[in-house]
């Protein structure tokens, strides 16, 4: 049951985050047609991700993350699906298992007194710190969402910071057929 | 180099190679290029409409009476921003329209140049596709692609969006049957896919006791084909059917098996038989809210069986027990074959005890209306309408309120594609340019717009188109001086307090079509009525008859916003409880 004018008369499943993998040709406007269905609609997006993955045949690969009951990630799948550059949804969530991993810059304000405790907590972390021309203290995190939102959390109780997140990109982990 | 031509001379190409007849347009700046190749060639007709919003419904008027896919030019700006509101019609309805707007010079794009405009963006929600073609040598292959799209799976509108500098530049053309779409670009059902689903539907069938078929647009969309295979398998089963408004004329109004029209204003003993049914078959509908009233109420003991060419129905609003996704003609001729292969037979003593319940409901006869005095009742007038072209090859089109619903109730339609309503986005001003488009794909067949006196007005210039092609369009208006639906609406859940629903200063509807050289009769009594109807469709040129009606007549049955199927409203004097009533009100 999704949406209508009449109140849908039970909600059958709770609200769950979902990953959606969605493939496209990569032409012009596939990225609005495929966000435009979603404010267009009223569902939400949480984050978006979107690259081109092969070179020879033109698609790209938009990652989102979204929420909603079953039903409401259903509907969002089918409406993908009739978007005419759209080759494929995936529901990581449905596939199984998937692997995840999102990237996080943090330019973070030094000083002589919070520094040791920053490098700790970097190196905790394993943060990597990337050089620059200016000098300046920018560490680079990779991984699961949770991991980098606890980061920034210590590293924010302990001196200002500036923050950037790619959201994450998932894949499924499910053995295929690999050459042997 | 030899076989280059230019981008214009591609678009008209295309076309042609397309089969396109006839294109509906209003010229401009940015198409220029595409109107002086149009000039040079005689293949395809141009029909020039008043505005462009005219144009579109001109072609889903051409394409729902013929099953072709409607063609419409216009130019930037202005011109794409008028079509948006038929786009958007178009693809509520699954209409397959080929839209081709001009654009300003590439280098100017982005530049706020005079009548630009973001066509695509703009049209992107209300397309099923749509392109801005940057290089001429790609234009043929998006026309073929977009042909393609539009009639391919559930038809809709696709745009192509062709900037001036394209239209100038030279290219090479290619045929149709060079171009590869990629299969994820399109749809093809394969009946044999849903094998099971159609067996396992079939069983259900054959195990109902309270059956009822539910037939909606998609039934048309797939052809008059799917009209007579849906017919036999409606008679091999026996089954009660019930049509949408978008579905009107699949089984003809006569067929002993029809039950009319179902939802807000549908009948009676059709709501009713839907809520008590055990096994429903939705073939080609979508659980329109105007058709399932309050949800949670919707059908309570049913297995319900739907079949969709678009997945996205399944589930949306309605859970259903056996979905099928497919095109309606291969899965119902695919079930016929399931049936009598297993030779099924439904349990004609249950049956019979179904249809003697319906018979029932039927003696209510939800249409029975007042019809003393001398005051027209516009009921009447539909029914005058019907009795006197029912022998003619008629086509209806409606405008958007009470006259359309009456038009529904009261004219019995036998066939497909002859009744053109604007049903999900409820367009007024669809009906009269909607009926121009019918009568040029039908040229000898009679077309008659049954409007309401504030609907027509919404798109009269057209009234000029009409007459410079000597179209002999009927405009038959029932005249009200009310938007009779807002009316009745602030009526029963306002407290009777009109806001602006009341029309002041309606033109002389006579002396408006005399002012365009077409013909105007008015009825302001019964007894004119029927000579005014024979003198309409005698004339052969496109007429305005005024039917002055009641002012206050309401349209029942009505199932109000919020309530369900058994709890219909017969007339006034039988209000919705209150408390309901309240919670109806914040519906559409």
């Amino acid at each position: 049951m999704n949406k209508s004018v009449y109140a849908s008369p039970d909600q059958v499943s709770e609200t769950k985050r979902h990953i959606l993998t969605v493939l496209v040709d990569n032409e012009p406007g596939v990225l609005a047609r495929v966000i435009g269905m979603f404010s267009g609609r009223g569902y939400n997006i949480d984050s978006l991700n979107v690259a081109e993955v092969s070179n020879d045949e033109n698609i790209s690969r938009i990652t989102i993350v979204t929420h909603g009951t079953s039903e409401v990630v259903s509907q969002i799948e089918k409406q993908l699906l009739r978007i005419v550059p759209v080759h494929s949804v995936t529901n990581l969530d449905q596939e199984g298992s998937s692997v995840e991993a999102e990237v996080a810059l943090v330019y973070i304000y030094i000083s002589e007194t919070n520094k040791k405790k920053v490098y700790q907590l970097c190196d905790l972390y394993r943060a990597r710190k990337i050089e620059n021309e200016n000098n300046t203290t920018i560490f680079e995190i990779a991984g699961a969402s949770e991991r980098v939102n606890r980061f920034i959390k210590e590293i924010n109780e302990i001196t200002k910071v500036e923050i950037v997140r790619s959201g994450p990109v998932a894949i499924s982990s499910i053995k295929k057929n690999e050459e042997k | 180099m030899n076989n280059e031509i230019t981008g214009a001379e591609i678009v008209l190409k295309s076309l042609a190679e397309q089969g396109v007849e006839v294109v509906f347009g209003y010229p401009g700046g940015a198409v220029l290029p595409i109107y002086d190749t149009l000039f040079k060639q005689n293949s395809i007709k141009h029909v020039l409409v008043r505005q462009e919003g005219g144009a579109i419904h001109a072609a889903e008027g051409y394409a729902r009476s013929t099953g072709k896919t409607g063609v419409l030019l216009v130019t930037s700006g202005p011109g794409a921003t008028n079509v948006v509101t038929g786009l958007t019609d178009a693809m509520m309805d699954s209409v397959p329209i080929v839209c081709i707007t001009g654009q300003v010079p590439q280098h100017l794009i982005g530049s706020d140049a005079f009548q630009e405009c973001d066509t695509t963006g703009i049209t992107r929600p209300c397309t099923k596709h749509n392109y801005l073609v940057k290089d001429v040598n790609k234009l043929s292959s998006v026309f073929h692609e977009a042909f393609t799209i539009a009639q391919n799976g559930r038809p809709g509108p696709v745009l192509i969006d062709i900037p001036k500098d394209v239209q100038f530049a030279s290219g090479t053309y290619e045929e149709k049957n060079k171009i590869i779409i990629p299969s994820h670009r399109l749809f093809e059902p394969s009946p044999d896919f849903e094998k099971n689903k159609i067996e396992e539907a079939v069983e259900l069938i054959s195990k109902a006791k309270k059956p009822i078929f539910y037939i909606g647009g998609g039934c048309i969309n797939s052809g008059p084909k799917a009209s007579k295979l849906v017919r036999q398998f409606i008679n091999m089963v026996g089954s009660p059917v019930t049509m949408t408004l978008m579905g009107l004329g699949v089984v003809g109004s006569s067929d002993k098996n029809s039950l009319g029209m179902l939802g807000m204003h549908g009948m009676y003993e059709a709501n009713m038989a839907m809520h008590e049914c055990d096994v429903m078959i939705n073939i080609g509908a979508r659980f329109d809210d105007r058709v399932t009233g309050r949800l949670d109420a919707f059908s309570p003991n049913s297995k319900k069986i739907h079949i969709d060419i678009d997945e996205s129905n399944i589930n949306k609003t309605i859970n259903v027990d056996v979905p099928i996704i497919g095109d309606v003609k291969q899965v119902v001729e695919k079930m016929i074959s399931v049936w009598k292969d297993k030779k099924y037979k439904i349990d004609t003593d249950s049956l019979k005890l179904w249809w003697d319940k319906i018979n029932k409901w039927k003696e209510v006869d939800c249409l029975n209306y007042n019809n003393e005095g001398k005051q027209i009742k516009p009921q009447y007038a539909v029914q005058r309408l019907y009795e006197l072209t029912k022998n003619t090859k008629t086509f209806i089109t409606t405008e958007v309120g009470q006259h359309q619903m009456w038009a529904a109730q009261f004219y019995k339609f036998e066939e497909p594609n002859r009744w053109l309503t604007s049903g999900g986005l409820g367009t007024m001003g669809y009906g009269f340019p909607a009926a121009i488009g019918a009568q040029v794909g039908h040229p000898d067949a009679l077309v008659v717009d049954i409007a309401g006196d504030a609907s027509i007005l919404m798109n009269i210039q057209e009234m000029s188109t009409a007459v410079q092609y000597r179209l002999p369009v009927k405009i038959f208006i029932l005249n009200n001086e009310y938007m009779g639906m807002v009316r009745q609406w602030q009526e029963l859940l306002h407290g009777g307090r009109y806001s602006e629903s009341y029309t002041d200063s309606l033109p002389d509807f006579v002396k408006l079509a005399e002012s365009y050289k077409a013909v105007g009769l008015r009825a302001k009594t019964t007894d004119e009525l029927d000579d005014v109807i024979t003198e309409m469709i005698k004339t052969k040129n496109t007429v305005i008859a005024d039917i002055w009606v009641t002012k206050e007549e309401n349209c029942f049955p009505m199932i109000q916003s919020g309530s369900a199927h058994n709890e219909m409203m017969l007339s006034k004097d039988q209000k919705q409880d209150k408390k309901s009533a309240e919670k109806g009100k914040i519906l559409v």
